[in-house]
Parts: C-alpha cells; structure tokens; sequence
C-alpha cells in the first residue's frame, strides 16, 4: 500500500459554506472534473459516497495490492493514476459523504447564481453552495427483471466485482452467470482467473443482435474494445461452458436461490445453483439529474434516459454539468475525458480560464475522446438487451422490489388509467421505496409503453424528489431555518386557512 | 375532486367523460394530506363547519360503496384526531379557535376535548416533553390517499366512465344545447360540464362566464421510511400510513410561482415532529415535495353552475379527501338533477360579493 | 457462496451478527462481511415478509438494509464493519418503540 495515496478526507463539519465547484462523485470522470479544476485554482470540493476514490469502476483502487493488479488487469490499474492526480490536487475531498439535493440559487431576478448542494455525513447533513457543480454519478446496472430476482443468491454481476475489488471475496460453490454485454464476459474472466469456479454462462444476447451490429463493424474494428473482447471471450469459452440465445431465464427456489432455469435450443433446463449473478448492460444514473430538474431524453441505441448535454457538459440546468456514464454510457476511458473537458467548461464560466485558451485545450481531449469512443456503437448494437429481459412477460414477475410490485400488476393499471410512470407511483406505489425507482424505473416506463403501443419517450420517466437518498429526519430538522419558513409553518395553528377576510384582502 | 363528482355522476345513470392531463400535471390530488379532518374548520362560515361534519359522517358509506364496486380497501380509520401543540401560546390559540367556532351564529356544535400533557400521553404514549397539550376531536380520522385515488378510478371504470388521459383542454365553447370542448386531441361535446381542474380551473372558469377565485397557497410534505404502526390517532401534522409511512406536513406559503423545495420549511417541519414524537428522530426521510394548493380566499369550497352559460359548473375545495362524500353523492346530485340544494347553494361566489357579516 | 482470497494482506476485524461472533478483514462493507461469512439473506421486506439479500454492492438497491449498532436499515454495503460492531437481520420495517433509547 502506497502511504501517499491515504489523505485524510474532510468531514462535514469542516467543509466551506461556499465553493467554487461542488463535484459530486468520484469516479473517473468526478475525478478527473476535480483535478481539472483544481489546476485552474477553483476552489473545489469533491464528495463521494464512498471511502476511498474510484467510483465503481476503480473500487478500492489507492487500497489496491499486487495480487489485484494481476487479477483485475491494466484497465483497472489506469485508475490509480487518476486517483493520485487528484489526491495530489489542491482540491478537497469529503468521502463517505452523500450528495442528497441539488438546488439553484436565483437571485432578485430570478437569475440563476448558483447551486445549493445538500451533503450528508456520519449523522449531520448540511446544505453548501456552489457556483458551479458537476454531477459525476456514474452508472448503475439495467434491471434484470426475471422470474426470482429477488432472490437471496442472485446478485448482479457488477456487485460480485465490487466484492472482489473491496474485499478479495471470489465467488463459491456453484455459480451461474448470465446476461449480455462486455462486463458480463470481463466478469466471468476476471472471476475465473481468480480461481472461482463458474459452472456455466448463459449469453440472452439475442440473435438478431449480431446483424445490426454488423453495420457498425468499421468502427469496432479499430477500436481496442476488439482485442480486448476478443481474449476475453477465449478465456470464458476454455474455462467455463457458454450458452448461447437463452430465453425465458428466471431463478427459483425457496427463500433463497436454488435452481436456475433457462430455454435454449428448443428445451428448458435447469441448474442447481447457490449464487446466480445477472447482466444486462448499465445506464446512466439519472437519479440527481432527474431530481435537479435537468431535460432529458431517450437514447434508443442505449434504451435508456440520459441527460442532455451541451458540448462542454453543461446541462438544461444553469451552473450544473453532467459528465462520466451518468450523461450517456460511453465507458470509463472516455468518463475520464469527459470529466476534462466538463471541467474547462466550469472554470470557462468561473472566468478562471479563456474560451480561446479553453477551446485550444480542449482539442487533444476531442481528439482522444473519439478514439475512445470507437467501436461503442457496435457494443451498444451487439449488446443490446432483448425485449423479454427488459420487459418482463410472466405477470408474476416483481418489477418493483421494494414496494414488492409486478409486471401484471403495473400492465393491469394502465388500462385502469395510469397511462405514465407518475400515475402509476399513486396507483400501486411502484418507485416509492428506498431505491426511489433506481431498479424498476426504466422496467416501468418500456412496461407502460408496451401496453400502451407507444414509444418509452412518449411515456417518460418518474419524477423523483429529494433527498435522492434517504437522510435522517433529525439531520433535516437541524439545517438552517428561516424565519419565513417558521412563518409559513406556525401560521397553520393560526388558522389562516379558514379566515373570512376576503374584503379587506381584496385589491381596491 | 374530479373523479368523485364522474363516479357520483355516472352512479346517477349519467354518461359522464373525463378529461384529464398526462403523466405529470400539477395534480392537488397527488399532494394531499389524506385527512379527514373536522376540527378548527369554518370560522365565519359555519355552512362550511356543517358541510364537513356532514362529509365526515358520510365517509363511511363512500368507503364502503367504493370497496364493495372495486374490491379496494381504501383504509379508512376515523378514530379521531389531534392538534398538538408545543407551548402553552400555541394551545390558548387553538382553544380560541375552538370556542369561537361554537359560539358564532349557526354554529355547528360537535364535541371536541382539550388536554393537557399528561391527558394526550394517556392517549399518544410516544409524545415528547415539549408537548404542551391538545386538542382531540372524535370526528377526526384518515384514509390512504393513494387506495382512494385507484379506487375512484376502478369505480370509475366500472360504472363506464369515459376516462381519457393526456387530454389537456385549451378551449371551452358553449354551444346551443351544451358546450365543445377543445384541446390538441380534438373535440368533445356535452350538454354539461364540471370543471374540477383545481388550479387550472383559473383558465378555464371564465370561458363558460364563471370565476373560479383562488389565491396562491404552497404546501410542503415529508415522507419517511416505512416504520412499525407507533401513532394510533392522525395529527393534524402527523401521521401514519396505513403502509407505515410516515407523512409530516402542513406548511403553508401564499407563493404560486414556484414548487421548489424549501429545506428550511422542511427543516421546521422535521423540527416540530420530532419535538412531538421523539422517536421519529432516526427515521429515514425518502421524500420531500411541495405542491399548490386550491386555495379559494376564504379557504372553503366554490361551488357554482354559471348564470351566462347554464350547465356549465365550477367545482373547487382544498379538502378533496375531507369533503369526497359530498362531491360524490351531494354535488354530484345537484349537478345532475340542476336543482341546487341549500346546502351547496351558500358555496357560490355570491359570497365574495357581498360585506362579510362576521 | 463466497470466499475470501489469500493473496491479499489485511487485518482481521471481529463483529457480530445476530449474536454471533463473524470474523471479518479490515476495509469491508458490512455487506462483503456478511457474502464472506456465507449469509445471504440479511433482512425480510417490510411488504410481504419475503427474504432479501445483497444485490447490487453499491448502494443503490437497498437491499442489504441491516441492524447495525441498534439502528435499523442501515445500508450495509456502505458502512465499513467495525471492531465489535452488532449487526442483525433487519425484519421488516423499522421498528419504532414508544419509549425511544436517548
């Protein structure tokens, strides 16, 4: 362990009221934003939700040792670079601190001078401005709804990662992987050569898949995505056995995972099984952005809502930039030059540097971004999920796990009058739990869709409220209160509402 | 508001159509309190201190009609309620409240208890120490909001509503023999029509010759996690859900322009609950939303059919849940039979016209 | 359903689930902790009952809700497991008593 790389973060009785830049999330692209920034001599915070930098793609990268360098290969080694860039910025950092709510700042004018950004941390939540924010919150795996996947033992793949990153834990007894997409076979490989035992892969990359990714071919073959899936595959297909076009895949047993169950070449199967791990895919994570009032729109290559952006990252929102997979899937090589360029943005509008000066900087950063993002389009065409795995069939499937909600239950609203996700929220209460829609959202949206014959960008998406995740109502009760907010609540008790003193009110 | 006076209409034998807006609309619907609520209402109107004691004591009936049409359980609890109160100021306040509702002319007498600390502690084992006293009135009581809401719309589906969604309206026309009504959908025409469009009934009023007057009310609602059932009686600020969940609320701010959160209001609200209820302390906060009410100046209901264009009516009140059995059932008869009750008839604008007589 | 490889060098922490003594290495999420000592279900929902068990490692599915300390649903892969920490399954909702511990 480099001694270097362990800076005490600040807690969040420390921080200032007021910062130049608040970035939220530190993965490559909040990273790379805070360094950026930092360069500039903004005066720059970074919080993340996690104990040390990486975000999930470089998890526990500064505690990394050797053996996890061999196991978890070069890609994920590149992060400790850009963890110890920015660990030797100027910018501060508050770990284990979530970002819950994001507000704008307007003035008299109603113009928009800043953002109020609401923190929390070991039990005390604080509200800190910003003239600038960057929202880096990454990614978060596409739902897999199927029949168990609520299962103790079923798990997704990206969580398995994350055990293996943090804590060295490999999978044990009899494991199944299953899905579609590039980390599915990283997964399987990185797994496999840290000596679990995976008995089988089973690939729902549907078949259709492979001739519409055809067209994108061009690019894909010169991008490094090509040799890299290409060892990956050889590895997986040596030492563990693949299935290829499985359908109607769900997960039983009693109170925790049994048997996993699957169709392919025409029959069921079935396979004992004590740790199922599921995916298909991420998609931004759109919950801040969302909450932040942000425009988004459909991205039908990626199936999923994202963000809009300008070309430096700005948002729809003044003053807020979206930079990293949390605006479009697009990898963490490209995250982290997005978090660049998102970042000259910022210090562009703080006036710390000039648009010519600004715009020449920002050519190499282009430059390497398109090459970063070559051959994308054919994953995202190839790696598609199909239909059935996104839109479950079996009425019986839960779509919702925490308000325990399934497919029949949200397609039986629909024609009962909940035509979009919001109404569907009053009706059953699906996206109401503590994950606030983050695993059932995009499910519901293409489920009403489906019923309804219509296009998910027709349907949208939940309108989600903060805080965007849970804090203490006693953290709330003791930020900063106004004397008009008094007001506006004790004015109740005196009865206001009722008061029959409409002439003297009324305008002469 | 809307859905009850349909299903009340189509219960009637009418062919009823609702117009409704999309998947996101400023719905007062959504932002409701889901209380039942009798006590403090009325003062200077005590039509309006009947109107609800009598929705009060009609609740039981819409809760069961509506389950035994649809099946749904719409949770209705009416085991009373409370006002708590966090100093001595704010309990003389309510008592105040309370004697000169009953002892303005025609007032609606019902009976109410106050208690002081250790009386509401018989009753509410989990106050806290800052907890002065209460009031308790047993008309009080709850339902879940939400069953409600999916319950009026399967009644209403199941009496044949006409329901269509995304059906913003831009125009009304009155025509000869009833009224067109617009929008980017096309057209739809009726010999009469309700408007129950809350706030935006502010548009839509004037062009049948009515004046749906609202002022600007902003209110502001927290939710917490699920949590095991700790509150028996709803407060008037507090309450759990059925689900338990529990709802903190109430605040109010004559601003109609914007909907963004105040975490200072929240951060009072959050204060005073867990000043009532210490326990609710650690509890997880997983919303916070503000919404706008349908706030008319007096703060009670209008209800009016227009004098220029017969058959067009304006029905609007802040207590949609409260006052549900009487736009199902009363309203709704006076919309369909045209002939006004006395009752409903003391909720027209009239009132606005003439000097206040309290 | 998981194990912990030996090529990594950390210290060894002891916590508690619901009573009993779990050894676990320095640096893990309480939920990692739990996957290493073999559980798999951590809490029944407070809806119907029905078991859960990590899900998604990263905070987001509130899966991994757990007892820890004598505070209910706390996410456990974000909380760093301690030296003595208590974790318990968490049953269903949050429980709330009338007389709170101050």
């Amino acid at each position: 362990m480099t001694e270097g790389m362990v800076r005490r973060g600040h807690g969040i009785a420390d921080l200032a009221d007021e910062y130049d830049v608040i970035v939220v999330g530190a993965g490559p692209a909040g990273l790379s934003a805070a360094t950026m920034l930092a360069r500039f001599k903004a005066r720059t915070l970074l919080v993340d939700e996690n104990q040390t930098p990486g975000g999930q793609i470089y998890r526990a990268i500064t505690l990394a040792q050797s053996a996890d360098r061999r196991r978890l290969g070069e890609d994920y080694w590149r992060g400790r670079g850009i963890a110890e860039d920015f660990l030797n910025s100027e910018a501060e950092y508050a770990p284990a601190t979530t970002a819950w709510s994001i507000q704008s700042v307007q003035d008299d004018a109603e113009r928009i001078v800043g953002q109020e950004v609401g923190l929390s941390s070991t039990g005390m939540a604080r509200l800190i401005r910003a003239k600038q924010v960057v929202l880096a919150t990454g990614a978060l795996e596409r739902p897999f709804p199927i029949p168990g996947w609520t299962l103790p033992g079923v798990m997704t793949a990206g969580a398995a990662q994350i055990a293996l990153k943090t804590s060295g834990l490999v999978p044990s007894g009899k494991v199944v992987i299953a899905g579609t997409g590039p980390l599915l076979y990283l997964l399987a490989a990185q797994l496999i050569e840290a000596g679990a035992r995976v008995s089988t892969v089973l690939d729902t990359t549907p078949r259709e898949n492979w001739l519409r990714a055809f067209r994108h071919a061009p690019g894909f073959l010169v991008s490094p995505y090509l040799a890299k899936g290409l060892k990956l595959l050889r590895t997986v297909q040596r030492r563990t056995r693949v299935i290829r076009w499985v359908s109607e895949l769900a997960a039983e047993g009693e109170g925790g995972l049994r048997e996993v169950v699957w169709r392919a070449g025409g029959c069921e199967h079935r396979l004992p099984a004590d740790l199922l791990l599921l995916h298909q895919g991420v998609v931004p994570n759109v919950n801040f952005s969302n909450a932040a009032g942000c425009a988004h729109e459909w991205d039908e290559a990626q199936l999923t809502f994202r963000p809009q952006i300008d070309e430096w990252y700005g948002s729809s929102v003044a003053g807020l930039s979206l930079a990293g997979d949390g605006a479009g899937i697009r990898g963490a090589e490209a995250a982290a030059i997005q978090g660049r360029i998102a970042g000259l943005g910022c210090a562009s509008r703080l006036g710390l540097v000039a648009p010519a000066e600004r715009d020449r900087l920002a050519v190499p950063l282009r430059r390497s971004l398109a090459r970063a993002m070559r051959g994308r389009r054919f994953l995202d065409e190839l790696y598609r999920p199909g239909k059935e795995f996104r839109v479950p069939q079996d009425p019986d499937t839960i779509v919702c796990r925490c308000e325990e909600i399934s497919a029949g239950q949200i397609r039986t609203s629909v024609s009962a009058g909940a035509g979009g996700p919001n109404q569907m929220k009053v009706f059953l209460r699906c996206g109401m739990g503590p994950c606030q829609g983050r695993l059932c959202g995009l499910t519901v949206t293409e489920l009403i869709a489906d019923e309804r014959s219509k296009h998910p960008c027709e349907i949208g998406f939940y309108r989600l409220r903060f805080p965007i995740k849970p804090l203490r109502l006693r953290e709330l009760a003791a930020l900063p209160q106004t004397q008009t907010a008094k007001v506006a609540v004790l004015a109740d008790l005196a009865d206001t509402h009722h008061s029959a003193d409409w002439n003297e009110r009324k305008p002469q | 508001m809307g859905a009850c006076v349909a299903w009340g209409l189509a219960r009637r034998g009418l062919r009823v159509c609702v117009l409704d807006e999309g998947d996101i609309a400023l719905r007062a619907s959504r932002a409701n309190f889901a209380l039942i609520w009798v006590q403090g209402k009325g003062i200077g109107f005590p039509a309006y201190a009947a109107w609800t004691k009598a929705a009060a004591e009609a609740w039981p009936r819409l809760a069961a009609e509506l389950r035994s049409e649809t099946g749904i359980n719409v949770g209705l609890d009416q085991p009373g309620g409370f006002t708590l109160c966090l100093s001595d100021r704010e309990l003389q306040a309510n008592v105040d409240l309370m004697v000169r509702l009953h002892s303005q002319t025609d007032a609606v007498i019902y009976p109410y208890e106050v208690m002081d600390h250790r009386q509401t502690k018989a009753r509410l084992p989990a106050i806290g120490p800052d907890v002065s006293g209460s009031i308790y009135c047993p008309l009080d009581g709850h339902v879940n909001s939400l069953r409600l809401f999916r319950a009026l719309h399967a009644a209403m589906k199941a009496r044949s509503v006409d329901y269509r969604a995304d059906h913003a309206v831009t125009a009304i026309e009155p025509r000869a023999g009833g009224f067109a009504l617009n929008g980017a959908w096309g057209t739809v025409r009726a010999p009469k029509v309700v408007l129950a469009a809350g706030l935006g009934n502010a548009r839509l009023a004037p062009m049948v010759g009515l004046e749906a007057l609202m002022k600007p009310s902003r209110g502001q609602i927290i939710v917490t996690e699920k949590a095991t059932p700790f509150l028996r009686y709803p407060v008037v600020t507090v309450r759990q859900t059925d689900e338990g969940g529990v709802m903190i609320g109430d605040s109010e701010e004559a601003d109609g322009s914007s909907l963004r959160i105040d975490h200072s209001i929240s951060s009072v609200m959050a204060d005073r609950a867990i000043r009532m209820f210490p326990l609710l302390g650690d509890l997880n906060v997983v919303r916070t939303w503000s919404a706008f009410r349908v706030m008319t100046p007096d703060g009670s209901p209008i209800y009016e059919q227009s004098e220029t264009c017969p058959g067009a009516y304006v029905a609007m009140a802040h207590s949609g849940v409260t006052l549900a059995p009487q736009h199902a059932f009363s309203l709704a008869d006076y919309i369909a039979t045209g002939t006004i009750p006395k009752e409903v008839a003391v909720f027209s604008t009239r009132r606005f016209r003439v000097p206040a007589s309290v | 359903m998981f194990r912990r490889l030996s090529d990594r060098a950390s210290g060894e922490v002891t916590f508690t689930f619901d009573g009993l003594p779990v050894r676990a290495s320095a640096g893990d999420s309480v939920a990692a902790a739990l996957l290493a000592a073999g559980v798999r279900a951590c809490r029944t929902t407070p809806v119907s009952g029905a078991p859960r068990g990590p899900y998604c490692m990263m905070g987001v599915c509130f899966e991994c809700l757990v007892r820890i300390d004598g505070m209910d649903n706390r996410q456990g892969c974000l909380v760093p497991v301690q030296e003595g920490m208590r974790v318990e399954t968490q049953h269903g909702a949050r429980a709330l008593t009338t007389e709170p511990a101050q």
